[in-house]
C-alpha cells in the first residue's frame, strides 16, 4: 500500500507527513511527528487522553485517521501554553493538585480548552457531562471539577 | 490525640516540581520515548483459557520482510519459574490472552501482520473459571505438580488450591455461645482490572553481550531489573532500567510482563525495541485483583461487644498461584478488638490471567464481607453502625489479628469525626439510604535510598528510587526542605535509574512518602552534619559548637565566636576549601510503617425502575499520620474512593463459557466517569506514626477499602435489601429487588 501525503496545521504550524491510508491522527502525531503530549490510553475512543482539537472540534485522535487532517488545524496539548507561559487552564491544575500520575492530563486541558471556549461559565453539571469523555483512574475527579471552575473564574477574570 | 506540631513547609500544598511538564504534554511516560533505528514488537497470545500448546513456530514470521526477530519458549531458559511461565507460555496456555510468541519488525503495521505467520497447535482443555468448579474434589487441574501448601499433612494428590492459611485466637464457638445476636453472610466480589490509564510500555536496547538498557513504566524499576534478569539467566549489572513517568499503576505496575521479550527481541535484532500493550491486552493480559468469595459470621451481646468472629475467604489467583490470601485474612478483623476469631483463607488457581497487587491487594473484598455482616448486625441489634464500631475499635495497645499490638492508631479518632460529620448528622436525602464502612491497610517499610546534593549556589538536588505515581516528588522536596529549613522552591527530586542511585524497592505498599521520605530525611540529616562540621572548621570552632537553625549554621548559645552565620549557599559556595562537594547519604530498610484506618460514609439513590445507582455524597475520613502535601492526600482519598465505588457499583470481569473475557475494553468495563460521580469530601485525620520523623503513615491503600460496604449498606438502607455479591450494577440490582 502506498503513503499518502497529508498537508495540515498543527498548533499553528504547517506540518507534511506521509501516512498509511489505516493509520490514526494519533499514532501519525505520536509515532512520526513526535507529539508525544497526546497520549494513548485505549485508542478505541473510550479514555480521551489522545483528545485533541481539529478546527476547533474536540476529537479522540484514535477515532480519525491521519488522512482526514489534510487541509485541518490541529490543535493539541503542545499547543495550548502561549507565548506568556501556562494557559490558565494549565495553571489551574497544577495550583488544585488536579492531577496525580498525570497520563490523562493533556487530554483533560485539552476537553477544558474546548468546553470554555464554548462556555465560558459552565456549572458542574455541565463540566461533568462534558468531561464524562475523559477517564482518570487517579483523583476522582473531584480536583480536576474545581480545576476547571477556577480556570473559567480566571479567563473570565482575565476578559 | 497528639499535639499538633508546628512545621513550616510540611502541611502546606506547593504546586508539585514536575507538574509543569505534565500539563504541558512534556513528561516522558513508557510509551513517549522513541530511539533512532528502534523495532515494533508485538505479541501473540491464546485464543485459548486453557490449552495444552502442543506447537508453536516461527520460523515463517522471520522470513517476512520487515520482521527482525521471532521468539517463543524456546528461546526462554529451562525450568522457568511462575513468573518466566506467565511471561511466555511453555507446555500449557492458561488463560485467554497468555503470551506464546512475540515478534520485532520495522513497523506496527508490518509486527501485526507478522503474528498471523506463527504457526501453532493446541489440545484444548476445559477451562476452569470458578472458585466452586476450582475447589470441587473432581476439578481439572491446571496444574498437576501444584500440591496444597500449609496443610496439617503433606497432600497426596495435586489441586487446584495453591495453598491455605488459617489465623485464629481464642475459642471462635465458645465465643458464638457467649452471643446474643449473630449474622452470618456469604459475599462474592469479582474479578476486577486496577485501569491505570497508560497502557504497559518499555523499550529495550540490548547489545551482543547481553548488555542494555530497558525504559519502562514501572512502580519499581530496581525490582522491574531483578525480575527480568532472573526470567532471562541474565546478569542484573549488565541491565540498566530506567523507570518513565509512570500513568497510573494501583499495584498492577509492580510486576513485568513485556520487559522480557523486549530485551530478547532486542537481543535477536540487535535494535531497539519498543512494546505497548493495546488496551485490550491490558484488561486480558495484566494482573487483575482476585475474584472472591467470602463467608462471615460474627456474634455480639446486645450492648454491642463482638464475642466471635468467623471468615472464610477464597481468593482466585488466576493461572499462577499468588492471590492475596494472606493481606486479605490478616486485615479482614483487622479494625477490631477481639478475643475470639478464626479466619481460613485460600489461595485458587482458575484460568484467568495471573491476579496482581491492586491498592490494599485482598483487603477490599474480605473487609467489604465483614462490614456488610457488621452493617446487620447493627440493624440487628438497633445500634448506631459507628456506635457498634466504636464499642469493638481497635486502639494504641490492642493486640492486632495479625500478631502485634498496635502503635497510636486513628481508627476511634475516625470513628468520632464521622459521628459528628454534617454528612452523617444531617437528614438522610428522600428516597436515598446511608451507608458507613470501615477500612484499613497495614502499609510497609522496605528499603530505600536517596541522595541529597547541594548544587554550588545552595540549592538542592534529591535523586530517590521510587517512580512518582501521585505526586511524591513534592512530598520528598518538602520533607527536605522541613528538615533543611530552606525553601521548598530551592529543592528537585530525581528518580534515578538502576545506574544512578541506590536500591528501593516498588513504589507501593503505600511507603514512598513513608520509607523513601525517611531516607530523604536522613540524607538531609547528613548534610546537616557534614555543614556542621565545615562551620566549625571554617570558625575554628568545635563541631559541637555549631547548630543548624533555619538553613544555616550557627553558634551554639553561649559559644564566644564572633562569626556571621553560614547558609547553605554560602557553605557550598566554599566547598572547595572546606572539604569538597557537599553529598548526603542515607538508605534503609524502613521498619515501623503505621496502619492507616478510615471512616467512608456515602448516601446512595436506587431507581427501581431500571436498578441505576446515583452517588449523592461520599466522605472519606482518614488517619494519614502527618499529611505532608494534604492536597495529595486528599487526592489518595478521593482516587480510591471512585475506584471503590467502581468495584462496588459496576466492575467486574465477564468470562464467557469458554474463558474469554467479555468486556476487554473501557467501553465495556466501565471506570466511574466525572458525570457518575459528586464532589467527594475528605477529613484527613492526623495520629502521627510515632515510627517516623514527621509522623507519616502512608496513605494511597486505605482508600479503596471502605467504598465496597459503605454503597452496599447504603443500598441496603435504602431499599431494604442486602445484596451480598458484587458489582451492585443495575441487572443485579433488579433481579435481587424482584427477588426480595
Amino acid at each position: 500500500m502506498s503513503k499518502v501525503q497529508i498537508t495540515s496545521s498543527i498548533n499553528g504550524e504547517s506540518v507534511e507527513f506521509l501516512c498509511e491510508p489505516q493509520q490514526s491522527l494519533m499514532e501519525i502525531l505520536r509515532e512520526e511527528l513526535g507529539r508525544m503530549g497526546t497520549k494513548e490510553g485505549c485508542a478505541t475512543g473510550d479514555c480521551g487522553a489522545c483528545s485533541v482539537l481539529v478546527d476547533s472540534r474536540l476529537v479522540c485522535s484514535c477515532l480519525i485517521l491521519a488522512v482526514e487532517a489534510e487541509g485541518k488545524e490541529i490543535t493539541t496539548i503542545e499547543g495550548i501554553a502561549g507565548e506568556d507561559g501556562l494557559h490558565p487552564i494549565q495553571q489551574q491544575f497544577l495550583e488544585h493538585a488536579a492531577l496525580q500520575c498525570g497520563i490523562c492530563t493533556p487530554g483533560f486541558i485539552v476537553a477544558t480548552k474546548a468546553l470554555l471556549d464554548r462556555n465560558p461559565d459552565p456549572d458542574e453539571e455541565t463540566i461533568r457531562y462534558w468531561l464524562a469523555g475523559n477517564l482518570c483512574r487517579c483523583t476522582g475527579y473531584d480536583k480536576i471539577i474545581r480545576a476547571v471552575q477556577g480556570a473559567a473564574k480566571e479567563l473570565a477574570h482575565q476578559a | 490525640m497528639s499535639e499538633a506540631i508546628d512545621y513550616k513547609v510540611i502541611g502546606t500544598r506547593p504546586i508539585r516540581p514536575d507538574g509543569v511538564d505534565k500539563v504541558t504534554g512534556r513528561a516522558q511516560f513508557g510509551a513517549d520515548l522513541n530511539l533512532p533505528n528502534m523495532l515494533y514488537g508485538r505479541v501473540l497470545r491464546s485464543p485459548h483459557a486453557h490449552a495444552r500448546l502442543t506447537r508453536v513456530d516461527v520460523s515463517k514470521a522471520l522470513e517476512m520482510e520487515g520482521v527482525y526477530a521471532a521468539i517463543s519458549r524456546a528461546d526462554f531458559p529451562e525450568n522457568p519459574s511462575d513468573l518466566g511461565k506467565n511471561i511466555m507460555a511453555r507446555d500449557k496456555v492458561l488463560y485467554h490472552g497468555h503470551a506464546v510468541a512475540a515478534v520485532a519488525a520495522k513497523s506496527l503495521i508490518c509486527a501485526e501482520a507478522a503474528l498471523a505467520l506463527i504457526e501453532t497447535s493446541y489440545e484444548v482443555l476445559s477451562p476452569v473459571l470458578s472458585l466452586d468448579e476450582a475447589m470441587a474434589d473432581d476439578a481439572t487441574l491446571l496444574d498437576d505438580e501444584c500440591f496444597t501448601k500449609n496443610l496439617p499433612e503433606t497432600p497426596d494428590k495435586p489441586s487446584n488450591i495453591a495453598a491455605v492459611m488459617t489465623l485464629s485466637r481464642g475459642d471462635v464457638e465458645e465465643g458464638f455461645e457467649q452471643a446474643d445476636v449473630i449474622v452470618e453472610g456469604d459475599y462474592n466480589i469479582p474479578m476486577a482490572h486496577q485501569g491505570y490509564i497508560e497502557p504497559h510500555a518499555c523499550i529495550a536496547n540490548i547489545n551482543e553481550s547481553g548488555q542494555g538498557s530497558v525504559w519502562t513504566c514501572t512502580q519499581g524499576h530496581f525490582e522491574f531489573r531483578a525480575l527480568t534478569a532472573k526470567v532471562l539467566g541474565m546478569n542484573v549489572a549488565d541491565l540498566k532500567f530506567i523507570a518513565s513517568e509512570i500513568g497510573g499503576g494501583f499495584g498492577g505496575k509492580t510486576t513485568i510482563y513485556l520487559e522480557p521479550l523486549a530485551v530478547l527481541l532486542s537481543q535477536q535484532a540487535r535494535r531497539p525495541v519498543k512494546m505497548m500493550m493495546t488496551r485490550e491486552e491490558v484488561f486480558r493480559a495484566s494482573g487483575p485483583a482476585a475474584g472472591t468469595h467470602c463467608k462471615i459470621k460474627v456474634g455480639a451481646r446486645n450492648d454491642g461487644t463482638i464475642t466471635a468472629a468467623k471468615a472464610w475467604l477464597a481468593y482466585e489467583a488466576g493461572a499462577f498461584a499468588g492471590a492475596p490470601m494472606g493481606p486479605g485474612a490478616m486485615a479482614v478483623f483487622a479494625p477490631y478488638d477481639l478475643e475470639n476469631f478464626h479466619v481460613e483463607a485460600f489461595d485458587v488457581l482458575v484460568n484467568k490471567p495471573k491476579v496482581a497487587a491492586y491498592r490494599a491487594p485482598g483487603a477490599p473484598q474480605s473487609m467489604h464481607a465483614m462490614e456488610s455482616a457488621l452493617d446487620e448486625l447493627a440493624r440487628k441489634l438497633d445500634m448506631d453502625p459507628l456506635d457498634l464500631r466504636m464499642k469493638n475499635a481497635a486502639s494504641e495497645g490492642t493486640q492486632a489479628p495479625y500478631g502485634p499490638k498496635f502503635p497510636a492508631i486513628g481508627l476511634k479518632e475516625c470513628l468520632e469525626a464521622a459521628k459528628v460529620h454534617p454528612n452523617y448528622t444531617s437528614p438522610v436525602p428522600e428516597g436515598a439510604g446511608r451507608g458507613v464502612a470501615v477500612g484499613f491497610w497495614f502499609n510497609v517499610g522496605m528499603q530505600s535510598s536517596a541522595e541529597v546534593h547541594i548544587n554550588e549556589n545552595g540549592t538542592v538536588t534529591i535523586i530517590e528510587g521510587n517512580p512518582d505515581i501521585g505526586g511524591s516528588r513534592a512530598s520528598m522536596c518538602l520533607m527536605a526542605a522541613e528538615t533543611l529549613g530552606v525553601p521548598y522552591e530551592q529543592i528537585r527530586a530525581v528518580v534515578g535509574d538502576t545506574e544512578s542511585t541506590g536500591f528501593s524497592n516498588v513504589t507501593g505498599g503505600s511507603r514512598t512518602t513513608f520509607a523513601t521520605g525517611m531516607a530523604v530525611i536522613q540524607a538531609c540529616e547528613d548534610i546537616i552534619g557534614q555543614c556542621k562540621s565545615r562551620a566549625a572548621a571554617t570558625w575554628g570552632v568545635d563541631e559541637d559548637q555549631v547548630e543548624w537553625e533555619d538553613g544555616q549554621a550557627i553558634p551554639s548559645p553561649g559559644v564566644n565566636a564572633d562569626v556571621k552565620p553560614l547558609t547553605l549557599a554560602d557553605i557550598a559556595g566554599n566547598a572547595a576549601k572546606t572539604g569538597g562537594p557537599l553529598l548526603g547519604r542515607a538508605s534503609l530498610n524502613a521498619q515501623g510503617a503505621g496502619a492507616s484506618f478510615s471512616v467512608n460514609m456515602t448516601d446512595l439513590k436506587v431507581d427501581r425502575e431500571t436498578g441505576k445507582v446515583d452517588v449523592l455524597s461520599f466522605t472519606a475520613i482518614q488517619d494519614a499520620g502527618t499529611a505532608i502535601h494534604p492536597a495529595y492526600v486528599e487526592g489518595q482519598m478521593q482516587g480510591g474512593a471512585a475506584q471503590g465505588l467502581g468495584w462496588a457499583l459496576n466492575e467486574e470481569y465477564i468470562y464467557d463459557k469458554d474463558g474469554v473475557l467479555e468486556n476487554a475494553g473501557f467501553l465495556d468495563y466501565r471506570i466511574p466517569v466525572a458525570s457518575d460521580l459528586p464532589m467527594i469530601d475528605t477529613q484527613i485525620i492526623e495520629v502521627p506514626n510515632p515510627r517516623h520523623p514527621y509522623g507519616v503513615r502512608g496513605v494511597g491503600e486505605t482508600p479503596i477499602v471502605a467504598p465496597l460496604a459503605a454503597a452496599a449498606n447504603a443500598i441496603r438502607d435504602a431499599t431494604g435489601v442486602r445484596i451480598n455479591d458484587l458489582p451492585l450494577s443495575p441487572p443485579n440490582i433488579l433481579a435481587q429487588l424482584d427477588n426480595a
